[in-house]
């Protein structure tokens, strides 16, 4: 078959809602979209372990603590599932870890922000994995299979970090004044880089038709802000916090929020690498990659050792 | 799937239930095949999703081709007798 009967071939299966799976032809620029989606996802779980990771000697109480070591072991293993879901495409791991730690690949932006204070870990749970499901939730009808996979394993485990998020900011908005003042704070920190890591606003996003027909993106990404603003806002207003936006407003229409300007420039230069964290979070990133090359090489070593011994045996 | 230098890469499955299948999850990395199943109940079982856990060295698998998957499956369809609803029994005969 030549290539415009593989393409239109392609656009069918997927227009029937078949998944595209890891063999079947694909055109490059598919391929190359979804690895470079793929692994921003992947590095995005495991850099997002450091900012929560930051709380861990110091949650306030055992019962925080363990739910928090396993919301971060959880991160590991999303970034887990999302990097071996990107191999199938013929990449190599090594190589993208590469490209995450000489700063050549991205990560979501919100990474980049700092972990102040412990309610700092409630908002992450709340807005952070609140937002990220609400893009998630889209990505699992993508149209490549190891992807949506990945994404349905995910979004199952997410329901316990939102859940966690937000009951840290209830026990703190129910607190003295100054820990409720501390989770107004932190929601204060928090909301417009939650709002703004959903991406740019549809008129600043390129590529998006096709990508959209292809079902590499599900929706757009002014969709999925509004969804989370609707339904992030009553969960504010019901724990007595309030959503740092003068300018919002509840439109009784449409049943929608519609919410003040959002700074893009801010995030415009968070992505560029001049976020408060970018340089923070990379040296940790490598530092770790490094600190664990000796337990790799002794892995590789006693293997070794045990596949020589077995053969004298 | 290519071995890289982060060793190679096996294939886990999972069986979720007593009973059911093994079914491929993902995949995991590992120097052995012992290090490749810790490695899967890590990744792959943190809320009870398997009682059994089967890796494959992903190198080790070979798949047909989708390419060919018209072709290599069409003969099922020439053969329809192999399917029950393809005999007709009068109505009134039971168990059948």
């Amino acid at each position: 078959m030549d290539d415009a009967k593989q393409l239109e071939a392609f656009e069918a299966k997927i227009a029937s809602g078949a998944k595209i799976e890891p063999k079947d032809w694909m055109p490059e620029a598919y391929r190359k979209q979804l690895i470079r989606m793929m692994s921003q996802h992947a590095h995005s779980e495991i850099v997002g372990m450091l900012p929560e990771g930051n709380w861990i000697t110091r949650a306030p109480n055992l019962r925080r603590k363990a739910i928090l070591l396993a919301k971060v072991q959880d991160e590991a293993g999303h970034g887990l599932y999302l990097y071996s879901a990107v191999e199938t495409l013929g990449v190599d791991r090594t190589e993208l870890l590469y490209q995450l730690h000489t700063g050549k690949a991205k990560y979501s932006s919100i990474f980049n922000y700092p972990t102040l204070t412990w309610a700092d870990i409630g908002a992450i749970g709340w807005l952070v994995d609140g937002a990220a499901i609400m893009n998630q939730t889209a990505l699992a009808r993508g149209s490549y299979g190891p992807y949506s996979r990945a994404m349905v394993r995910i979004c199952k485990e997410e329901s316990f970090h939102n859940r966690q998020g937000y009951e840290i900011m209830m026990s703190l908005a129910q607190g003295t004044p100054e820990q409720k003042a501390m989770a107004q704070d932190a929601l204060d920190r928090w909301w417009w880089p939650a709002v703004m890591m959903l991406g740019p606003s549809d008129d600043k996003s390129p590529n998006s038709d096709q990508l959209m027909k292809w079902k590499v993106k599900m929706e757009s990404n002014d969709a999925i802000r509004e969804r989370f603003i609707d339904r992030t806002v009553p969960q504010a207003e019901f724990i007595g916090l309030k959503v740092p936006d003068a300018d919002m407003t509840f439109d009784e229409k449409t049943g929608h929020y519609t919410h003040g300007e959002i700074n893009w420039d801010e995030f415009f230069e968070v992505i560029k690498g001049n976020g408060p964290c970018n340089a923070k979070r990379l040296k940790d990133r490598s530092e770790a990659d490094k600190k664990g090359a000796w337990v790799r090489e002794a892995a590789t070593a006693y293997a070794a050792k045990q596949i020589k011994e077995r053969a004298i045996a | 799937m290519s071995q890289d230098s982060q060793w190679p890469v096996w294939e886990v499955f999972l069986q979720g239930n007593p009973g059911i299948p093994h079914k491929h999850v993902g995949s995991v990395h590992a120097t052995d095949a012992e290090m490749a199943i810790q490695n899967a109940r890590d990744v792959y079982t943190r809320r009870s999703e398997g009682m059994s856990i089967w890796v494959v060295p992903a190198n080790s698998i070979s798949a047909s081709s989708p390419e060919d998957q018209g072709a290599f499956f069409e003969p099922s369809n020439d053969k329809p007798y192999r399917h029950p609803t393809f005999y007709k029994i009068p109505e009134g005969v039971k168990y059948l």
